[in-house]
């Protein structure tokens, strides 16, 4: 169902490099989604605008699509909705603990080869490698 | 500018992540199950976007400011400590739960789906109890920062 798509892979990363490339050139800052939502979040937080404008981007990128056809993001996702609430927290809580996520640290991380970065890519890749396998292939993988 | 600057590159970021296929879930899902069907798709996005990402940085390394702000903000940390190694597994775990992160979480939102519109919620719960739980040790460290330097000092910070 779901088939390897190199080509299309290498050019979605390429945008999403350009993206973060530009918002450093641009801005100078670091394009990670969780320090940008979760700076919205905490009261003390003097600089809304371009964070606000960022999320909105990401959110606009398929409207913007769909005005040319493609359908809006609906994933099928196979998870009950118990468990999606629970990937929810982890996510949110855990990305705002260990300061980043896939963009910040994934991406900006190794871009700077920053050790702290590839070290938390490391772990949640590991993390979330071996939940997987314990999900769909029962515990010992 | 620095606002419509910020606008632009969401909109790149996400349709970045839309094109790659990373807003499908069982398509990242497919990367993480290295004991399934596995589908390397994911390694190719990385590759792509940390090569032009890092070309990006190496010309910002050059310059004095970016175009539309009074300086870079790039993150000083090296250190390895507990929240960071902690926060990466609980992180891990869901995302391999779910096959979301908080990037295509957001791109997905658009489609309000029940599930995504689900995990959302959750997640900015989840990292609004981080915000109040971490308030010590470090959240007081960033305030006293921010003390110093309201207006541009990253509020925490890798990304």
């Amino acid at each position: 169902m779901h088939d390897f798509t190199p080509l299309s892979g290498l050019a979605g990363g390429a945008l999403i490099g350009l993206a973060a490339a530009l918002l450093m050139l641009l801005t100078g800052r670091i394009a990670g989604v969780t320090g940008i939502v979760g700076g919205l979040l905490q009261p003390d937080t003097a600089d809304r605008a371009w964070r606000i404008a960022f999320i909105a981007g990401l959110i606009a990128a398929p409207l913007i699509a769909a005005l040319f056809g493609a359908p809006l993001p609906r994933p099928a996702m196979n998870a009950s909705l118990v468990v999606i609430a629970i990937a929810g927290l982890l996510v949110g809580f855990g990305t705002r603990m260990g300061n980043g996520c896939t963009s910040g640290h994934g991406v900006c991380g190794f871009a700077r080869l920053s050790s702290r970065s590839i070290v938390a890519t490391f772990i949640f890749m590991t993390a979330a490698i071996i939940t997987v396998a314990i999900v769909r292939h029962g515990i010992g993988g | 500018m620095r606002v419509l600057a910020s606008f632009v590159c969401g909109l790149i970021f996400g349709a970045g992540l839309l094109i790659s296929g990373m807003t499908d879930p069982q398509k990242v899902l497919g990367f993480l199950d290295l004991f399934g069907a596995w589908d390397a798709t994911l390694a190719f996005v990385m590759a792509g976007a940390v090569a032009v990402a890092a070309t990006g940085f190496a010309i910002a390394r050059q310059r004095t400011a970016p175009a539309f702000s009074a300086r870079f903000l790039w993150p000083d940390r090296n250190d390895i400590d507990a929240p960071l190694v902690g926060g990466a597994v609980l992180f891990g775990i869901g995302w391999g739960l779910a096959g979301i992160c908080p990037g295509p979480a957001l791109v997905n939102l658009a489609g309000l789906s029940l599930p995504i519109v689900v995990f959302v919620v959750a997640m900015l719960a989840g990292m609004i109890g981080q915000n109040l739980f971490g308030k010590n040790p470090w959240r007081r460290r960033t305030l006293a920062a921010s003390a110093v330097d309201t207006a541009s000092l990253p509020s925490r910070a890798d990304g």
